[in-house]
């Protein structure tokens, strides 16, 4: 390819659909175009559907990025942040864009800056992906402080920023975004109000009688929701301070949030003179009137629909790559069915097709629980699925969407749609599809697809979606993958590495542990050796390394390339390479000279952050790996093992130290437990606490191990808590008396757990597993005889814990342990920058 | 190819593998010893603004690549390495060195040619 002139891509739009587009031209031919993308926004591009997850904070604007701006330069594209590409001049075929006003929203007609340089970019070929605006009513008053739109990143900061000096808040526009508007509105302590034009909400996607339903669930939720409120004013002079409606009525609010809809951008097609409508006219290879200029997204008018969901979008993008890199030149896009399945405000929800009865013979199928907030509908014509709503309960969703897209014939039961066929069977006939029907709808693989991998030989569903990745999206399609092999292949084989204990070796964990056992396999590379041909799988490494320290506690041949980075250098890794820094305080109780040190260290340190953690340490965020063992030094503190599958911390309440209520030293127990066990390794993590009362300030309930005083010097010591991403209250152990047995029961619950449950198995899930019942009879009782080997093996895990930071801060496990990047002198003092298609490949 | 053995002897000139003539001396840049990786396991080195990981596996294999994840930019430096594949510690996903494609993703790293020499690993960073 060196010497050649690579095509000219220019790519209008950097939102989903300009960067899937990209994603899927470079997944078919990387090498093919060199690529240029204008985006209005000042980002790389992001998810715009997490936006409403930014504004109620369950998400920062950084997690919804979906290609950060290094994405851009790994791919040698060059990104014209903030410059909006303003006309396709296609006599002199180039693209001119303007440079935006830093306060000027993306999505706005003008904003460009004046007196700037344009910027022009020469192309062979265009693809539009302008995406669309939000669509304002018209009505008096939007620009006054407090109108907001709700569009993106910027909109959602500023509503979060504005809505902490309001009350209340009203969101013009009841449908999926409105409410997720207001979702996220709610989280910011404001009464909110949704304003329908329409006499119920989400009408694309609901009846009348759904959305009945819908807005009594979300008036139980405060959600106040007007209907059929048209706004005509927004009242106050420089702020917002109420509305007023087509009906004369009024309603007072603070702001205003305007999300009713969306229009296509499309200036630049008309002004560049391509055949624009409603949206820019596309053919069924995404092409619009000119040949060489092409379209995708929201912008894009097709067969005289526009979509505004991200499936078709997706669906555009893979066609329109197959046309451009001609690695499909006959690839068609024939429209897409409209199917949803989301969750509004937590009430689940699926729709598609039609919503309610059209033709005179349309068979309806409804099912009413209003009680739970159940509803249930069909809408059947010919025995093919041509509409459902599913209100409150969506368990079948996935098989209807199936059905629906794939317009199969319906089972004659026609509740087992509703509720799923009472034998379990599945209610799809994967065989009787055509080849051209599509199984996963993640990926965009057909049945034809599928049939050829199995008739290639494929025996089994991993096998399946490792060739054509069926499957590998959200799963949901694997039952249909699973029938298509019964019918087509000759043999279905259960794949055994499903039973591995690591992917990388194959024997599943009786076996291998015997394996290791009869081979005296110590350490990770001999593992590999002697049982995986020597084949090295870096995604065993870790589990590996986890059992061999547990089958061998004293002579494991500790590699360090077989452990995870943090435990290479004993800290956290943050996301963009440092690290983060907490120190071990015993029970969360620290003293003013401590607290003085830490100080001096993060400002002599440059910590970006210090936090103060969920288990009440102190985090010093943002240092890099160079200066570990240093920070380490200058602390003077053992490892607070925030980073390791170990015992993390045991934090507390002030118990009889300060507290009236206090009826036990909770203080002292909780150093005593974390002195004691502090970095004693583990299946997976462990985070303690103790409560001096039942009133559980510290949390101890919802703790891997918890000890809560009842008085008279009386603990109850719960485990298997959690308060994570599950949530699940303990199990109460036993109640003992004194620390001393408080101490002795967890060290044995401790060294119970590290021998028999999975590795990665949270504590939770174990005690779940083997359930309470057993863990009493075993480790209080001792019907196994066991618990003085227990007692006497977790004694020697506690002896043996050295703390990694004092002894590797001056003397590193090799010379290189804590190095960051090696600064390189080439001999003409500057890297040269090589052609991307001389090096890849 | 993106890697050579580990050899210890100078190259013989008449065994193809291990031929090896700059022809633009800028073209090979010695990163110094070997030793500086621990069997296993990645080093950055950086040039400037630039930053290559090279990595080390335990069968004396060398790859090279950037120090940057195609998916969130992570240190693949300080990745887990084993057949000729990385593992980025920021959100795993696998990338396979010879070749620098993700393994089940969208995406790629550059990778760069590199071996060891008397010790000492030199990577060629103009193809």
């Amino acid at each position: 390819m060196a010497g050649t002139q690579k095509e000219r891509l220019v790519v209008i739009g950097n939102g989903m659909a300009g960067a899937r587009v990209v994603e899927e031209i470079l997944a078919r031919d990387s090498d093919r175009f060199a690529i240029t993308m204008f985006g209005a926004e000042p980002y790389g591009n992001y998810n715009r559907i997490l936006l409403s997850n930014v504004l109620n904070g369950s998400q920062r604007t950084e997690e919804t990025f979906l290609n950060p701006l290094a994405w851009y330069a790994v791919h040698d594209i060059q990104l014209h942040a903030s410059v909006k590409a303003t006309l396709v001049d296609r006599e002199r075929r180039a693209v001119i864009g303007r440079p935006m006003r830093t306060d000027a929203p993306a999505y706005g007609l003008d904003g460009c800056a004046q007196a700037v340089p344009c910027v022009e970019e020469p192309y062979d070929k265009v693809i539009i992906a302008t995406g669309s605006r939000p669509f304002v009513p018209p009505m008096d008053g939007m620009g006054k402080r407090g109108t907001f739109l709700f569009r993106t990143i910027d909109d959602c900061e500023q509503i979060a920023a504005y809505a902490k000096q309001c009350q209340r808040a009203a969101v013009i526009g009841g449908g999926l975004l409105g409410l997720e508007a207001a979702r996220g509105l709610l989280t910011h302590g404001v009464e909110v109000t949704v304003l329908e034009a329409a006499p119920q909400p989400m009408s694309a996607q609901l009846d009348p009688e759904s959305g009945d339903l819908l807005s009594r669930t979300l008036r139980q939720m405060d959600i106040n929701v007007l209907l059929g409120k048209i706004t005509t004013h927004i009242l106050g002079e420089e702020y917002v301070t109420g509305l007023r409606f087509t009906d004369g009525s009024a309603l007072e609010t603070d702001m205003v949030v305007v999300s009713a809809g969306i229009r296509p951008i499309v200036e630049i097609a008309t002004d560049s003179g391509l055949a624009v409508e409603r949206g820019i006219v596309c053919d069924d290879q995404l092409r619009t009137s000119d040949p060489d200029v092409f379209a995708v997204g929201e912008c894009v008018q097709h067969r005289g629909v526009i979509y505004g969901l991200v499936d078709p979008i997706w669906d555009q993008a893979r066609t329109l790559a197959d046309v451009i890199t001609e690695t499909n030149p006959a690839s068609t896009y024939e429209g897409s069915k409209l199917a949803t399945k989301l969750k509004v405000m937590g009430v689940e929800l699926a729709s598609m097709g039609e919503t309610k009865k059209t033709e005179p013979d349309d068979e309806v199928v409804i099912y009413r629980e209003p009680s739970r907030g159940v509803y249930k509908k069909l809408i059947i014509r010919d025995n093919r699925l041509h509409g459902a709503i599913l209100l409150g309960e969506a368990d079948t969703a996935s098989t209807l969407i199936q059905m629906f897209s794939l317009d199969t014939a319906l089972p004659e039961r026609r509740a087992d749609l509703l509720f799923g066929p009472a034998n379990g069977a599945s209610l799809l006939a994967a065989a009787d599809l055509p080849d051209t029907a599509q199984i996963c709808n993640c990926n965009g693989v057909s049945k034809g697809c599928i049939r050829a991998a199995i008739e290639g030989g494929c025996t089994s569903v991993m096998q399946v979606g490792a060739k054509t990745k069926a499957g590998a999206g959200c799963g949901s399609c694997q039952s249909l993958v699973a029938q298509l092999l019964e019918t087509y292949a000759d043999e279905v084989v259960e794949e055994p590495s499903e039973h591995y204990y690591v992917p990388g070796v194959p024997l599943p964990k009786p076996e291998l542990i015997a394996a290791i056992r009869e081979k005296q396999l110590k350490s990770v590379s001999a593992v590999f050796r002697e049982l995986a041909d020597g084949k090295e799988d870096p995604g065993s490494k870790i589990g590996l390394a986890s059992l061999l320290k547990s089958l061998w506690p004293d002579e494991y041949e500790d590699e360090r390339d077989a452990r995870f980075i943090n435990d290479r250098v004993h800290a956290n890794i943050q996301h963009d390479g440092t690290f983060s820094v907490v120190p071990r305080i015993y029970g969360g109780v620290t003293s003013p000279a401590e607290l003085k040190r830490i100080a001096e260290v993060a400002e002599q340190y440059n910590a970006r952050m210090v936090k103060i953690t969920g288990g009440q340490r102190i985090d010093l965020l943002g240092i890099t790996k160079e200066n570990l063992p240093k920070v380490w030094q200058a602390l003077g503190i053992p490892s607070g093992h925030a980073y390791t599958k170990a015992f993390r911390t045991c934090k507390s309440c002030v118990g009889t130290d300060f507290c009236r209520y206090g009826l036990g030293d909770s203080i002292a127990l909780a150093q005593k437990i974390e002195r004691r066990y502090q970095g004693v390794e583990s299946p997976h993590k462990m985070k303690l606490a103790t409560a001096g009362c039942p009133r559980n300030c510290s949390e101890a309930y919802v703790k891997d191990l918890g000890a809560v005083a009842i008085g008279d010097g009386k603990w109850e010591i719960y485990i298997g808590g959690a308060a994570g991403g599950t949530v699940r209250k303990g199990d109460l152990l036993s109640t003992v008396e004194g620390h001393e047995q408080v101490l002795t029961y967890m060290g044995r619950f401790i060294q119970y757990y590290r021998e028999n449950a999975k590795y990665l198995e949270r504590t939770y899930g174990f005690a779940e597993r083997v359930g309470i019942e057993h863990l009493r009879a075993v480790l209080i009782d001792d019907t196994e005889g066991i618990c003085e080997r227990l007692d006497a093996e977790i004694e020697k895990a506690v002896a043996a814990y050295r703390d990694p930071w004092s002894t590797e801060a001056v003397r590193p496990r090799n010379v290189s342990q804590f190095a960051g990047p090696l600064p390189v002198e080439t001999s003409s003092g500057t890297w040269r920058e090589t052609p991307r298609e001389e090096t890849v490949q | 190819m993106s890697y050579s053995p580990v050899t210890e002897t100078p190259p013989k000139p008449s065994h193809p593998r291990n031929t090896w003539s700059p022809t633009d001396p800028m073209d090979q840049v010695d990163l110094g010893s070997i030793d500086f990786i621990p069997p296993g396991e990645g080093r950055a080195y950086t040039f400037g603004r630039k930053t290559i990981a090279v990595f080390r596996q335990r069968d004396g294999r060398l790859f090279a690549t950037d120090d940057m994840c195609p998916h969130k930019a992570g240190p693949l430096a300080d990745g887990l390495v084993g057949s000729g594949k990385v593992i980025c510690p920021l959100h795993m996903w696998k990338i396979d060195l010879e070749t620098g494609r993700c393994l089940g993703e969208n995406g790629a790293v550059r990778t760069y040619p590199v071996r060891a020499v008397n010790g000492r690993i030199l990577v060629t960073l103009t193809a």
